[in-house]
């Protein structure tokens, strides 16, 4: 069956079986491999992508349901070569190892700060989150940290100076 | 795993999506959320030869309130639940009990009709339609009609939609004014299924319980009302060895299933606790145990 949808920014016309999740759409069709697959069953959520603004599985979300929908993935992230504060607040804070869950937890958190600046200086609710997704090198205490830094930075003038240093623009 | 082929609709009518049914319904799946029904058709347990997807119906992502009844639409999402925008006991217990079903990105997709479809027994959203007695609709090829909750749950992922029906919505009568509501759930990890929860909605009158309705999570292969608990309650002081007896029947009302990491008379006695917490926390009279294990 034909889709047509935007991912980051682009349009793409896609000629898919009903049965392809939009994960292996944008994996295999786009070569937009920066979505991991882990479980494909909603469980680690290392597949998270935005749709619509809004962070879902997409392991649990088939390619034709995205027919029309404006899809942003971590590929989509980076202004240029300039990466995302959320990708340099990860850096910073090393809250990645194998990076194997990485994008999916950018993206979780890309589309809740997003809709909720405030959700970022709330512990509680910012846990309740990142509960969401699994990351197995447990480093959820650098992601929390990440997520503070972008929190903090929005709040403050000075949001240019939070690249971390070991980044080149 | 990667799910077996299916053909895909997506009408943009309900009549239209009710006429694809009347012919192929035996051999298809009706998407909502997909947040469930994805998974078994991942696993295979599921493999229709159609699915039919209500997404591109509009009209079915309504909250609509009326004066004694609140109607969700059968693609109203968790997350819509989660910040349900009125005043109003039933609204308390949505925004309580949201948290506890998936994640944000499943809350995003995932629908309250859907779960009711669904039917598993450790469903939050199951044990609140028995609890509030919810209507489900359903349309097919014979026309409407709605279910009463305690008619529809027949078992565990079991309910009474025919093959060729679809949901298109549910109605929940609204509590009384000024009922409290209360809800707790015992699960393994953070990220577990409910091991048991149990929700209260009561309203006290001059002191006394005047109504009362309490919904038992993951006790049954079906969702729970505790009538008889309810019974004890109605009428009388909230003292707390009332609502420890009440506790006490709810648990005894109760029929659970051993599971790996409980066995029956555990989880048994874990909905006996959960039941007088609510109860203790809805009452508001402070009989509320922190270490709750007795």
């Amino acid at each position: 069956m034909n889709v047509e949808l935007t991912v980051n920014g682009e349009a793409h016309s896609l000629d898919v079986e009903p049965r392809t999740s939009l994960a292996d759409a944008l994996r295999d069709e786009l070569g937009l491999t920066g979505t991991t697959l882990g479980c494909e069953h909603g469980v680690c959520g290392s597949c998270t992508v935005l749709v619509g603004g809004t962070a879902v599985r997409s392991c649990l979300m088939l390619a034709v349901q995205a027919q029309g929908e404006e899809v942003r993935t971590v590929e989509g992230l980076a202004d240029g070569d300039r990466p995302h504060p959320l990708q340099e607040a990860f850096a910073a804070e090393h809250a990645l190892q194998c990076g194997f869950c990485t994008p999916g937890f950018l993206m979780l958190l890309a589309g809740a700060l997003a809709a909720d600046p405030e959700l970022g200086g709330d512990e509680r609710r910012l846990d309740a989150l990142l509960a969401s997704n699994l990351c197995r090198c447990t480093g959820y205490a650098g992601i929390r940290r990440a997520a503070q830094r972008v929190a903090r930075s929005d709040r403050s003038a000075d949001s240019k100076d939070m690249r971390a240093p070991h980044i080149q623009a | 795993m990667k799910p077996a082929q299916f053909d895909y609709l997506a009408p943009d009518s309900l009549d239209e999506a009710v006429a694809v049914l009347a012919e192929r319904g035996p051999e298809s799946r009706v998407l909502a959320g997909g947040q469930s029904l994805l998974i078994e058709l991942r696993y295979r347990t599921s493999r229709p030869a159609l699915l039919v997807d209500l997404n591109r119906v509009p009209g079915l992502s309504e909250i609509v309130l009326s004066d004694n009844s609140v109607h969700l639409g059968a693609l109203v999402r968790h997350a819509q639940l989660e910040r349900a925008p009125f005043d109003d006991p039933l609204a308390d217990l949505f925004r309580q009990v949201a948290p506890y079903v998936g994640h944000p990105p499943i809350r995003a997709r995932g629908t309250f009709a859907g779960s009711l479809a669904w039917a598993h027994p450790a469903a939050e959203w199951c044990a609140l339609a028995m609890a509030t007695g919810a209507e489900i609709e359903l349309r097919g090829p014979a026309g409407r009609r709605a279910v009463p909750a305690d008619a529809w749950f027949r078992g565990a992922f079991a309910t009474a939609c025919g093959p060729d029906e679809l949901v298109t919505g549910v109605r929940l009568p609204r509590p009384p004014a000024g009922s409290r509501v209360a809800f707790a759930e015992h699960r393994r990890t953070h990220a577990s299924f409910a091991l048991a929860a149990a929700m209260v909605v009561l309203r006290l009158t001059g002191g006394r319980v005047g109504w009362v309705r309490i919904g038992l999570v993951n006790a049954a292969d079906v969702p729970l009302r505790a009538v008889e608990a309810e019974r004890v309650l109605t009428g009388e002081l909230p003292s707390p060895e009332l609502l420890a007896e009440a506790a006490a029947r709810a648990a005894a009302e109760a029929d659970p299933a051993d599971e790996p990491h409980a066995p029956a008379a555990y989880r048994r006695h874990a909905l006996g606790v959960l039941v007088r917490r609510c109860l203790a926390r809805a009452v508001g009279d402070g009989t509320h145990d922190p270490a709750g294990d007795s």
